[in-house]
């Protein structure tokens, strides 16, 4: 089974992944479904904590913002690493919509985002393969100093001094 | 000047560790080329035509006496003995060993320097007015605004990897000396009728391949507000700028494709979610702030007493003279003086200085102007608080250091990009034809005559030198891989920017220097009394120069 950082900790990933070309994955328990997919369910199989929508980079997500809101879980998708869309998404959905469930970072991210993501709001992180993810763990304490609000940090440090 | 306190010093050491990390990880092999390039640019490396180059950036221009020294130092331990002063205030060090930087890095935080940002699609360093501080027709400092904007978009978490990159200058006074037009987003300061101070907002100013000038989008931003409005631009741009085409990719691509109006409402709509949240600044931290850029302790002096003595020095010293009315410039307090070094003598390449110059210089800003130098978006460096009584003795020194040449301001000033001698980026070089307009433009008392005249010249559209915004602008091409030059005539970066038009074809650069010869001579055989080149140029418009310039030898 793949494996990713959940918290600060190396886990094994129960969770599918379906793209948008995907049509067959009834054989899995636990799938994370393209967002127009996952708002077609009914509420029993949106809210049963079994599916959860993934975001691609860009994508208009405001329009259903109340239902994925609810989701068990939301996860963002990076298509390339520089694409830096996603974490203004992670920013909304926890400060504006107040989101507490996990949120899930995949795609082409590498370890030097990791302390960035995690100030953005995620806290699962898939990097792309061939990551050393034990070593790359130690990156989401990069920095002690922070000087922004963000998702982690209410209060901006000028208000700490 | 800002001073670092136990939290900034920390997360400036936490960069450089993380940095050796990733330098360590990257020959390794544990990083590829494509992922380590993001890594390097925000800590201000480029991998260069000949060797890394590593962008230093000096916060709104601000150096101390230390960090000069420190400059020097790195300059000679670490690169060839000189570094570069850029159009956007920082330093650049031309020829580091990769696997040093780490090292490099560490020697600037011992100073309170560091190179975060100065590269890269992120928010790069804020720039400012030389005269921030000491100018007759100030508001307002600037300085306090650009640390408080210094902090909040340093390692901003969610604007790292921005579309492209995003530069922010603040201007707070009358004439603008910062070029805010010009930039992603410019701040100038203002005043409401009740007296409160706020900024007004331009956006979407740039120059590069599509130069633009920015677009007012608020009139009046209290201050409280800055930080949460800066950060709603920032997230309409992180989300909706382009990124399927590099070129297409600057804010002022997504100002134009909405209307400024537009982009406004989206600001707006998003700024209602941030207002008056914990990022509005507070009365407590700007006094904070504020508290660094107090004034030095000026000395009380009868200011027409100071002037008395001061021309009476100049009689009958003609060069004295001469770089008293081109390099010195009034300061707000009786009897002092703000300096400008001039790093443009011909034969140098523009804005490179040396590792003993820069001690020279630090040891001048020590005994003249309280330990403090600036740097300045023209490639100059400033000394900005000397007292008049001491400007004779200062002139004696920098004429021995090669800095008091007398045509600041005047055409031989030129403002000139690195170019094709060091930057990969460049189409043709741009140093040789700096120093070839100079040699040509020797007569100081022509180039006086000529007044105030920016030349700009960048070795690629991508503008470095500001060419768009140079009264003459001149912008190396590549045509079928041989070097050539065009020309504008008209741009300027001050309160009224306009970008330059192309004269027509361009140029070898053996014809370059005789080609702005005769653009000058237009402007001298129709100028009106005083008239500046550019308002000459504004009342008659190209077509004279065009005719001239293009006329068919008989």
């Amino acid at each position: 089974m793949p494996k990713l950082i959940k918290g600060d900790q190396v886990v094994e990933d129960n969770w599918h992944f379906v793209g948008l070309e995907d049509t067959d994955y009834s054989t899995y328990d636990r799938v994370i479904l393209p967002l127009a997919k996952w708002l077609e369910l009914d509420d029993a199989a949106r809210l049963g904590g079994h599916t959860a929508p993934w975001i691609d980079s860009g994508e208009e997500f405001e329009e259903a913002f109340a239902k994925v809101l609810q989701a068990p879980m939301v996860v963002v998708h990076f298509p390339v690493f520089m694409d830096g869309r996603g974490f203004s998404t992670a920013e909304i959905l926890r400060n504006r919509g107040g989101y507490q469930g996990e949120l899930r970072a995949v795609g082409n991210l590498i370890q030097d985002q990791l302390f960035f993501l995690k100030r953005c709001g995620f806290d699962s992180y898939q990097l792309r393969e061939g990551t050393d993810l034990e070593a790359a763990v130690r990156s989401l304490q990069d920095f002690s100093v922070t000087y922004q609000t963000s998702a982690d940090t209410d209060i901006p440090l000028f208000r700490r001094r | 000047m800002y001073r670092y306190d136990q939290y900034d010093r920390q997360l400036v050491n936490e960069r450089v560790a993380q940095f050796r990390n990733q330098m360590e990880r990257y020959v390794a092999g544990e990083i590829s080329d494509t992922e380590f390039l993001p890594l390097r640019l925000q800590n201000g490396l480029y991998i260069q035509r000949l060797a890394p180059m590593l962008r230093i950036a000096v916060p709104y221009g601000l150096l101390s006496s230390t960090q000069l020294r420190q400059l020097a130092y790195i300059a000679r331990h670490y690169d060839k003995g000189f570094v570069h002063f850029t159009t956007r205030q920082n330093v650049q060090l031309n020829w580091p060993v990769l696997e040093e930087v780490p090292d490099i890095l560490a020697d600037l935080a011992k100073v309170e320097m560091h190179s975060i940002q100065t590269s890269g699609n992120c928010v790069r360093n804020t720039t400012s007015d030389q005269f921030a501080g000491i100018a007759p027709d100030e508001i307002e400092d600037p300085r306090p605004w650009c640390e408080l904007i210094r902090q909040w978009s340093t390692l901003h978490p969610e604007f790292a990897f921005l579309p492209r990159k995003f530069k922010i200058a603040v201007s707070g006074s009358e004439s603008d000396r910062a070029a805010i037009l010009v930039h992603d987003i410019g701040l100038q300061i203002v005043k409401n009728g009740d007296g409160e101070l706020g900024f007004a907002v331009y956006v979407g100013g740039g120059l590069g391949r599509t130069p633009v000038i920015g677009s007012l989008i608020c009139e009046f931003l209290p201050w409280r507000h800055l930080l949460t409005y800066l950060n709603s631009i920032l997230r309409i741009y992180n989300r909706y700028g382009r990124r399927d085409n590099k070129f297409k990719a600057r804010i002022k691509i997504l100002v134009k494709a909405w209307s400024a109006e537009k982009f406004a409402a989206k600001v707006d709509e998003e700024w209602q979610h941030h207002k008056d949240g914990p990022l509005t600044l507070t009365q407590e931290e700007v006094e904070r702030i504020k508290g660094f850029f107090t004034l030095p302790e000026y000395k009380t002096i009868d200011g027409a007493d100071a002037e008395r003595a001061l021309q009476s020095q100049a009689l009958d010293n003609i060069d004295f003279q001469r770089w008293l009315k081109r390099n010195v410039i009034d300061h707000r307090v009786p009897g002092y003086a703000a300096v400008t070094l001039s790093l443009k003598p011909t034969g140098t390449a523009p804005g490179d200085v040396t590792d003993a110059q820069l001690e020279a210089i630090a040891d001048l800003a020590d005994a003249y102007s309280f330990g403090e130098a600036r740097s300045t978006h023209n490639q100059n460096l400033v000394l900005a608080d000397v007292e008049k009584s001491a400007l004779f003795s200062l002139w004696q020194e920098l004429q021995a250091l090669g800095f008091a040449t007398p045509t600041v301001g005047t055409l031989n000033d030129i403002i000139c990009c690195p170019g094709g001698d060091f930057c990969s980026l460049a189409n043709a070089k741009s140093i040789p034809i700096a120093e070839a307009i100079q040699r040509r433009f020797d007569d100081l008392d022509y180039l006086y005559d000529l007044g105030d005249l920016s030349l700009n010249i960048s070795g690629c559209m991508n503008a470095c030198g500001h060419h768009h915004v140079g009264n003459i602008g001149i912008l190396g091409v590549d045509k079928k891989g041989e070097e050539f030059y065009q020309i504008q005539l008209g741009g300027s970066s001050d309160e009224n920017a306009t970008l330059g038009t192309v004269l027509g074809p361009s140029f070898t650069q053996g014809d370059v220097p005789e080609v702005v010869a005769k653009i000058i001579q237009v402007y001298v055989d129709n100028r009106q009394e005083d008239e500046l080149f550019i308002d000459a140029y504004n009342r008659i418009g190209l077509a004279p120069f065009k005719e001239s310039v293009y006329a068919k030898a008989d």
